[in-house]
């Protein structure tokens, strides 16, 4: 049998979806509207933590066009909690509210406006409560407790703010020799992801259920969670997932999807939420940290120990932060060879936005301190920071975290190629300065992907796959798998993707996971098309110069058919591993970046900045690169601008776009470079790894090392607003 | 609330409706006429996602209301492509890369309509200043700013 012999791979297609995005044809959740749909609005209270004394609803649920008005007494008795990994958030506030925003009551009616009017008549009498919105006061005995004891049974930390105390490490950092111990103190903010599509969602009864539509990256979490809370079986719950308009991490697990699903099943009519900018801001941020680092090094630099103490926030119900923290912190070492580490860190509860999984799950907030640390010491022991980084890179094969999956790229490289296209140890005019970091994701542990590929009557295919494309062109890498396996042209696949009910298992697109996982399941569907192919061939005696089509016609004649390929990839659990499973791969990134820093203002100016991803192979280089690129403006946003800023009531003081700003074309560094590093050694297809979180891994030390060289002040607290630069430099010359 | 009559002219067509004299011209848009792919993110005229053309200058839809465009010729970016066929900007979006999420883009794409009426051949410097009230999360303005200069070199 004859195919194309495709070279799809390392081809920049164009991105799959790219028309209907700039003709406005594409739908978005809140592009979408059903026949008789209700509009939902949210009732919240103006302050952090409060006793809900009174929820009066009479006026607001008499208004003409109102529907339904709920609060947490008129749902199912106990209010079914949920969250991806501790079922604690109720679906809505139960006798307190426990950040600014958490949504007290909901509303629908027959118009936006009258769901909007009704809102401003439920009338909530409340007693505002001391809050806990910093770590000290999470640590402080005599604060608040965030969450219920009795939801944490046999948790012997339950009668404290603390969730989880983990410890990782080996060697000994007590016997651990050192010439020079260096020891600070780093916090990292919080900043929220504000993708610029605010969460939205619609649900409507169906088929005896619920279908449920939702820009999520998780649509088979979402199912399993809705059909709990509902206590619906999952074949009853359908999950559609629109492409997101944007997410990063900040629409991978529920929000007020069982609340619409609710109001759906309650009204037996399609309803709609759209959260605005501000209310969006109040349900999702990174989790903000502080890390205590004491790093000892030998006097040419090498490393000989690692002690971390750090304290994350999470906020005020678990989501994924445990995770978040957990995974970050056991690479809290960074990429190096450490003999000895000590890694302690406790994941805090707050009355703040809960945090949850944002780009680069962690790692921007740990490599804030390691990278730090490294520099320090390399200006203390008159080392190059190029130079002492090479000397502790962990080596391609090294097992860097004892036990565990050894580095899998040759790391040096990038940090090679990144020193020379900054243009390391050149000459630098006056006021500038010059930075460089490295950082390292553990990409997913566990997981399973499915994927049916269906090779039609006419020789084109189509692929069903559970990934969310959100903007990291996962339909167009998964066709190009599909036209390389298959042998036919790129433009005869079409991709399903977003419907619970269409396509197979996915668990999540997250951890940059896609490529890998769900590119070998789609490969593996088309494997199985090919050996089915290679059969029906020797069956009916053809040779081997028969094409696609002629074959399927000499197959089904006009009775037609085609032929099914199922796929699959799975990573299984390890019972006994700290993270439940060895990461597939790592994601190692490193920046670097040269700055101009206006001592007058403490403006930072970026020249020029660089990022070398190992991507193992770049399927697309046009979308490696549109990643990694768009992550490194990303990652400017936390380095020097974003940060949110709460009251002593715990609300947010910079909500919404006018006050809390994030990179716009202005802020562009005035060059910008990404460079790959391929040498498929990946266990995606073709040797690939996942790409597209590491761009903003490394960004804040980086740009502070390079703030450090120009002004000689250094900044251990993001982001390095210029008031905080200018104050430091200020400092500096009293 | 007595409702008011607007007559506006929404990519070429006539659009006569009584609506309510708070109403914004994005709200119209995207609910009374269902254009869609005019889009609402910030609804602080910050963000740039609801950018259209109205008598030819950019606007952010959801600071003005459907009773000021009275009497006005709105152009959104269903409006753009002639035929259903994409314009040279739309297709260079593409071509370079610039579309991710795409949330932001038809509001880019807008922007940049508008800046290359005014201006047919900016410089790159001008390009990052015509866009810059046009947020993009996905961090790709290198690319946005590429498709714009190659639209330029093209013509539209």
């Amino acid at each position: 049998m004859s195919k194309n012999a495709n070279d799809e791979i390392g081809t920049s297609q164009p991105r799959r979806g790219g028309l209907p995005r700039v003709t406005g044809r594409q739908q978005f959740v809140a592009d979408i509207s059903l026949e008789h749909m209700l509009h939902v609005k949210l009732v919240h209270v103006d302050c952090g933590h409060a006793r809900i004394v009174s929820i009066d609803t009479t006026r607001a649920a008499t208004m003409c066009g109102v529907t339904c008005v709920l609060t947490a007494a008129d749902l199912p008795q106990p209010v079914p909690r949920f969250g991806p990994a501790h079922d604690d958030r109720p679906i809505l506030a139960i006798g307190e509210t426990k950040y600014h925003g958490q949504a007290v009551a909901a509303v629908a009616a027959e118009s936006k406006e009258a769901a909007e009017a009704a809102a401003e008549l439920v009338r909530v009498e409340y007693e505002e409560l001391p809050g806990v919105f910093t770590v000290a006061s999470a640590l402080d005995p005599a604060s608040p407790l965030v969450q219920e004891p009795e939801l944490r049974p046999g948790d012997p930390l339950k009668h404290t703010n603390v969730l989880r105390e983990m410890k990782f490490g080996w060697g000994d950092v007590d016997e651990a020799k050192a010439d020079l111990v260096v020891e600070n103190v780093y916090s990292f903010p919080m900043v929220t992801h504000f993708a610029i599509e605010p969460h939205a969602f619609i649900a409507a009864p169906e088929d005896g259920g619920v279908a449920v539509w939702t820009a999520t990256q998780n649509p088979f979490q979402m199912q399993r969670i809705i059909a709990r809370v509902l206590g619906l079986p999952l074949a009853k719950v359908r999950v559609r997932a629109p492409d997101p308009g944007g997410a990063f991490g900040g629409k991978q697990h529920p929000k007020y999807e069982p609340l619409v699903a609710f109001l759906a099943l309650r009204t037996g009519r399609p309803v709609r939420l759209l959260l605005t900018l501000e209310e969006t801001f109040q349900e999702v941020r990174r989790t903000s940290c502080e890390i205590r680092a004491r790093t000892g090094f030998l006097a040419d630099g090498t490393i000989s120990f690692q002690d971390i103490q750090s304290d994350f926030l999470m906020g005020a119900y678990a989501d994924i932060a445990e995770r978040v923290i957990a995974k970050s912190n056991y690479l809290a070492c960074g990429p190096y060879r450490v003999p000895n580490a000590r890694i302690a860190v406790r994941a805090l509860f707050s009355h703040t936005t809960p945090s949850t999984a944002f780009r680069g799950f962690g790692t921007p907030q740990v490599s804030w301190a390691h990278e730090s640390q490294i520099d320090d010491a390399a200006r203390r022991l008159g080392i190059d920071r190029v130079e002492i980084r090479l000397r502790n890179l962990a080596r391609k094969g090294e097992a860097f975290v004892p036990g565990d999956t050894p580095a899998d790229g040759d790391w040096a490289e990038s940090v090679r190629k990144a020193a020379l296209a900054i243009g390391w140890g050149k000459p630098l005019a006056a006021g500038r300065g010059r930075g460089l970091a490295v950082a390292i994701k553990a990409s997913a542990t566990t997981g399973a992907s499915y994927s049916i590929v269906r090779l039609h009557w006419d020789g084109s295919a189509t692929v069903l796959a559970g990934t969310s494309d959100m903007g990291q062109g996962a339909r167009t890498v998964l066709a190009q798998v599909a036209a390389q396996e298959l042998g036919i042209p790129f433009d005869w696949i079409s991709v399903v993707m977003g419907d619970t009910a269409t396509v197979p298992f996915d668990l999540q697109t997250s951890a940059s996971r896609s490529t890998v996982f769900m590119g070998q399941a789609v490969a593996r569907a088309c494997h199985e098309i090919n050996a089915q192919l290679e059969q029906m061939a020797a069956e009916l005696g053809l040779d081997a110069t028969v094409s696609v089509a002629e074959l399927l016609h000499a197959r089904f004649s006009e009775v037609r058919g085609e032929v099914i390929g199922v796929g699959s990839y799975r990573s299984e659990q390890q019972a006994d591993h700290p993270l439940g499973g060895s990461p597939s791969f790592y994601e190692f990134s490193c920046t670097a970046s040269e700055v101009e820093a206006d001592e007058g203002t403490g403006e930072v100016l970026l020249v020029r900045h660089v990022t070398v991803a190992d991507v193992g192979k770049a399927l697309n280089p046009q979308h490696v690169e549109m990643q990694d690129e768009g992550a490194a403006v990303m990652g400017l946003g936390h380095t020097l601008m974003e940060h949110i800023l709460l009251d002593d009531s715990g609300r947010i003081r910079n909500l919404g776009a006018l006050d809390y700003r994030i990179p716009t074309t202005k802020d562009l560094p005035l060059e910008m470079h990404s460079i790959v590093v391929e040498n498929a050694d990946g266990p995606g297809p073709y040797g690939s790894k996942g790409a597209g979180e590491g761009g903003l891994m490394a960004t804040a030390p980086a740009v502070a090392s390079a703030v450090t060289e120009a002004t000689g002040v250094v900044i251990r607290d993001l982001p390095l607003t210029p008031e905080r630069v200018w104050r430091a430099i200020q400092e500096s010359v009293k | 609330m007595p409702s008011s009559k607007v007559l506006i002219t929404v990519n070429g067509a006539e659009r006569e409706l009584e609506v309510a004299p708070n109403l914004t011209l994005l709200d119209f848009l995207r609910d009374d006429l269902r254009l869609t792919g005019t889009k609402e993110c910030c609804d602080l005229g910050e963000c740039g996602a609801c950018t259209v053309l109205v008598d030819g200058r950019s606007v952010n839809s959801c600071l003005m209301l459907a009773v000021e465009a009275s009497a006005s010729e709105v152009i959104t970016i269903e409006g753009l492509a002639d035929d259903g066929r994409p314009t040279a900007l739309q297709d260079a979006f593409v071509a370079k890369g610039a579309v991710q999420c795409g949330f932001c883009i038809p509001g880019q794409v807008m922007a940049a309509q508008y800046l290359l009426q005014r201006n047919p051949h900016p410089t790159p410097a001008e390009i990052r200043e015509g866009l810059s009230g046009n947020l993009c999360r996905c961090g790709g303005y290198v690319q946005i700013c590429e498709a714009v200069l190659a639209a330029s070199e093209t013509g539209p």
